[in-house]
């Protein structure tokens, strides 16, 4: 497969508070590396994420959306991460319709003591992103300068 | 437009290192709204506060974006800086340029370029930010333990003497726990039972401590300072309260054939049972799966010999529900199972036994009385083996990869009293390391090898056969001699990994409280909130957060019921000020939120609305509960109008972010 | 230097991964022919590491091992010396120039669960023609 080295692609990462964000700090605290191309937006919860944020993000020009939370079971709010799976399975596969292929979204559960496997999620997540190339679907130019 | 001052710090050379900070305070200065732009060593210290609060003053700020640590660390700190200069606190923002940026980027040109980024959807957060005051809650003045083991026990005693009521739940008959079954304690061999049982009567007696044992907690719902608990008391079959202990019961039932469990299976008790003399609460509980009267209504000697009247064979398991300010988890230990280290020969032989067991063999009150005999028969054992590390540092996956932290001390005691009762036993000890830190504890151990004459070998054991004269051959390599060694034991004692309870994986679920991958709470600082769950209310005690042994524990206890003090001293604590509320000239009452809300926070009203035609309407409309909302945003996300907007998390701040991060 | 590239070669035809042991000697203790060895397993995992490939290809010991996988099986942290004593009977195969096995021709033929010395008997047969 040919990979395009100069291609940085732009993710947007929803992480939950109390499990996936302090994950991502663990990474840091254990200096694992991931790509810089993945910023991270602290959510309290997966279940604050609405589609809207995602479609948004796409709109203007990202590449790849992830959304993390605690394990099934494991939610700070009890049922928070049930309400994501569910409303996320369903955007994907509408996104996935109008042309932004599975790859470039995902939904992960990592906990707060599981800093490599968000390091290795990322890592994983950016190469199939680069992988995939530029998304031109859903983008509104209008909002590029 | 906001007045934003950006602070970025250094964080010494942590953030410093790969984040050209000059460049970051240069390029966000910038930005739209941006008055005031610095960087500085360390923004957190009392020097890079007061440049804060200065700025505040000095810029006339509205809002505040701090380039440091992850918010997780000082946002707290940041924002009480904030208040102490007069701004609002909720008018300061956080990226995190440190675990999300500096430490995971090793070049500078990216980190910086990455920092830039995460400070723009801040500043962009801020525009957008308004001010939030919290709210405040009751506490309720009751505190729970869950687990009566010495963790339990000591945490309980603890906060009653501070004068707060405590609930300790066990579900074992009697409290106690682990410790209960030990013989003697490292490093000063003084006697287990001596030191708990006088603490087990205190929590009996003591006006403040309320025991539910052979009990439950079977849910879990509020939040700090309002937990509603829901305990199941489980029948036991006799009237606690007429029941006198005098044990006459236990001695005349006929189902004499049920494995003891105190004794780890090694002698038998009746279907009706005491679990061991000092029990606390000294009742007797019937054990339904033995009970031939329970199970197919025929015998009742129990009944009838006795005196007090206390069987009830129609005993319902009973529900209570309770109101609690603050929980402390003390759920302990177990061995684990060794179905997975058959070469040990534990299922083959009755001769090789666990640590545990070893501990019931050498008790007074145990199934020898105190002699150590082999449990296949009853002789003297003349060498004896012990194996270290059983299923502990193990990556195979056959054990837990962790070391279980207690097994090099209570062996080397094992060892040493061995040799101190009965000098004519040779006894090995194979070990992979011997690790002894802790206040004499390294002592102890020298001791063993120098006035006890333990062979302590290097080397892990390979294989325990079972041979036809009853000995058992143990092969191992002496690592440091280097040559393979055949002993001719008498009895092998296995040192089992520990692992948490079973019951605390459901348990964690119920309390929303952090796991790690081996089943051990999460403390929400590994160094510097040692007993605090990160789950606000919830405090962590003993074994149930990582391998402890006893003088730990009772610290570590002491330190949670600290805390919970700390909780209970309280009046009123301050809520999160991030809730939910709804817009009511937007909602249509439908009720979407009402649904998904996990605490009920939401509720409807019927409002008067003053209409374009100039009539007044009546809709429905649903209003938050801000004392009990924990600002998840569930509702936010199923309101199908886009009435519900989480304070703090708005739709459009999360919007500005993502817009700040694709620009 | 060449010692240190038949290191490599070792460690990466065996696929193990010797900084993983924690010196405890089990595989030692299992281990059914210790009595006949010169070297044992767990020295075995230790020469590697040194890079000691040079005294363990001249040791008869390596032919001692039964390729039994005791060692392999009990081994806490995974770390199967077993599979140094094979990779090291290789190297001593390939340095002799009987067999010309190309490295990168391992990788398609392996099946996790696939003892090795099958892997090198069946290239051995069927690398004949070549």
């Amino acid at each position: 497969m040919q990979v395009n080295t100069e291609f940085k692609p732009k993710i947007v990462a929803f992480c939950c508070n109390w499990c996936s964000y302090a994950g991502a700090d663990l990474a840091g605290t254990n200096r694992l590396n991931y790509p810089a191309d993945v910023k991270i937006i602290r959510v309290p919860c997966s279940c604050r994420v609405n589609p809207m944020f995602i479609l948004r993000a796409f709109q203007r020009g990202a590449d790849g959306v992830i959304i993390c939370g605690c394990h099934p079971g494991d939610c700070h709010y009890t049922t928070g991460n049930y309400y994501a799976r569910r409303r996320m399975t369903l955007l994907f596969s509408m996104l996935d319709y109008l042309g932004i292929e599975k790859e470039r979204t995902r939904v992960e559960w990592v906990s707060a003591a599981e800093g490599a496997k968000f390091a290795q999620t990322m890592n994983e997540f950016v190469a199939a992103v680069t992988a995939m190339g530029e998304n031109k679907r859903l983008e509104d130019l209008r909002c590029k300068k | 437009m906001q007045r934003i001052g950006v602070f970025v710090c250094w964080c010494g050379s942590n953030i410093a290192g790969t984040v050209d900070v000059k460049a970051v305070a240069e390029a966000l200065g910038h930005e739209p709204g941006v008055v005031f732009s610095t960087n500085y060593q360390y923004m957190c210290s009392e020097a890079g506060q007061n440049i804060i609060k200065d700025a505040i003053r000095d810029y006339q700020l509205t809002g505040v974006v701090i380039c440091s640590c992850s918010p997780r660390m000082h946002e707290a700190t940041f924002r009480k800086t904030a208040a102490a200069a007069g701004l609002n606190p909720y008018m300061v923002e956080i990226a995190n340029i440190r675990e999300q940026c500096s430490w995971i980027h090793k070049d500078m040109p990216t980190g910086t370029e990455k920092a830039i980024i995460l400070g723009r959807a801040a500043i962009a957060k801020v525009h957008l930010n308004a001010p939030l005051v919290a709210g405040t809650s009751p506490v309720a003045k009751r505190a729970l333990v869950i687990g009566g083991g010495i963790a339990g026990i000591q945490t309980a005693l603890d906060i009653a003497d501070a004068g707060f009521d405590v609930d300790i739940v066990e579900k074992q008959p009697t409290i106690g726990g682990k410790m209960t079954q030990l013989d003697k304690t490292f490093p000063t061999l003084d006697c287990a039972a001596c030191i708990l049982t006088p603490k087990m009567v205190d929590c009996a007696q003591h006006e403040k401590i309320n025991i539910y044992a052979y009990s439950e907690v079977t849910e879990v719902k509020g939040f700090v300072g309002n937990f509603t608990v829901t305990i199941k008391k489980k029948a036991r079959y006799v009237d606690t309260t007429k029941c006198t202990g005098c044990g006459l019961c236990t001695e005349k039932c006929p189902m004499k054939k049920v494995p003891n469990e105190f004794n780890l299976g090694m002698d038998n008790r009746r279907a009706i049972y005491i679990p061991f003399a000092q029990a606390v609460p000294k009742v007797a509980t019937i054990d339904p799966d033995y009970c031939n009267m329970l199970k197919n209504g025929k015998c009742g000697v129990c009944a009838k010999v006795c005196t007090a009247g206390a069987i009830d064979y129609k005993q319902q398991d009973e529900l209570i529900e309770e109101k609690y300010g603050a929980i402390v988890v003390a759920t302990g230990y177990n061995p684990i199972k060794l179905d997975n280290f058959d070469e040990f020969g534990y299922s083959q032989s009755k001769d090789v036994i666990t640590s545990l067991e070893f501990e019931r063999l050498t008790n007074a009150a145990g199934p020898t009385s105190g002699q150590l005999l082999r449990p296949s028969d009853g002789e003297h054992p003349h060498t004896i083996v012990f194996v270290q590390c059983v299923g502990s540092r193990d990556t195979s996956g056959c054990g837990k990869p962790y070391c279980s932290k207690i097994c090099c001390m209570y062996t080397a005691k094992h060892a040493m009293l061995t040799r101190e009762k009965y000098p004519d036993t040779d006894v090995y000890v194979f070990y992979i390391d011997v690790r002894t830190p802790g206040k004499n504890f390294d002592e102890f151990y020298r001791r063993a090898v120098e006035e006890y004459g333990v062979h302590y070998v290097k080397g892990m054991v390979g294989k325990v056969a079972p041979q036809a004269d009853g000995k058992l051959m143990v092969q191992a390599s002496d690592l440091i001699s280097n040559e393979q060694l055949h002993i001719q034991a008498d009895l092998v004692v296995l040192a089992a990994a520990i692992e948490p309870d079973k019951s605390a994986r459901p348990l964690a679920t119920m309390l929303t409280a952090s796991m790690d991958t081996n089943d051990f709470f999460t403390e929400a600082h590994p160094k510097l909130r040692p007993v605090e769950s990160p789950t606000a209310g919830i405090f962590l005690s003993g074994a149930c957060q990582g391998p402890k042994d006893i003088p730990e524990t009772v610290s570590q206890a002491g330190a949670a019921a600290a805390k919970v003090i700390g909780l209970l001293a309280k009046d009123q604590l301050t809520c999160n000020p991030c809730v939910a509320h709804s817009d009511e000239l937007m909602c249509n009452g439908c009720s979407s939120c009402e649904k998904v809300c996990p605490y009920g926070a939401i509720t409807y009203a019927d409002k008067e609305f003053r209409m374009p035609d100039r009539t007044v309407a009546i809709r429905r409309v649903a209003m938050v509960n801000e004392a009990v909302c924990q600002g998840c945003g569930a509702c936010t996300v199923a309101c199908p109008s886009g009435a519900m907007d989480l304070k703090g998390f708005s739709n459009s701040q999360i919007m500005a972010e993502v817009d700040a991060i694709c620009k | 230097m060449t010692e240190n590239r038949d290191r490599e070669q070792v460690l990466r035809s065996s696929g193990v991964d010797v900084l993983k042991c924690m010196r405890c000697g089990k595989c030692s203790g299992t281990c059914p022919s210790y009595d006949e060895m010169e070297y044992h397993p767990h020295q075995f995992v230790y020469m590697v590491e040194k890079g000691e490939i040079d005294k363990l290809m001249a040791s008869p010991s390596i032919y001692k091992c039964l390729s039994c996988f005791a060692c392999v099986e009990r081994c806490p942290r995974g770390v199967e010396p077993a599979k140094l004593v094979e990779a090291v009977r290789a190297m001593v195969i390939r340095k002799q120039g009987q067999n010309h096995l190309k490295p990168d021709q391992i990788p398609a033929l392996l099946d996790e669960d696939l003892p090795q010395q099958a892997i090198v008997t069946a290239l051995r047969k069927y690398n004949r023609g070549n």
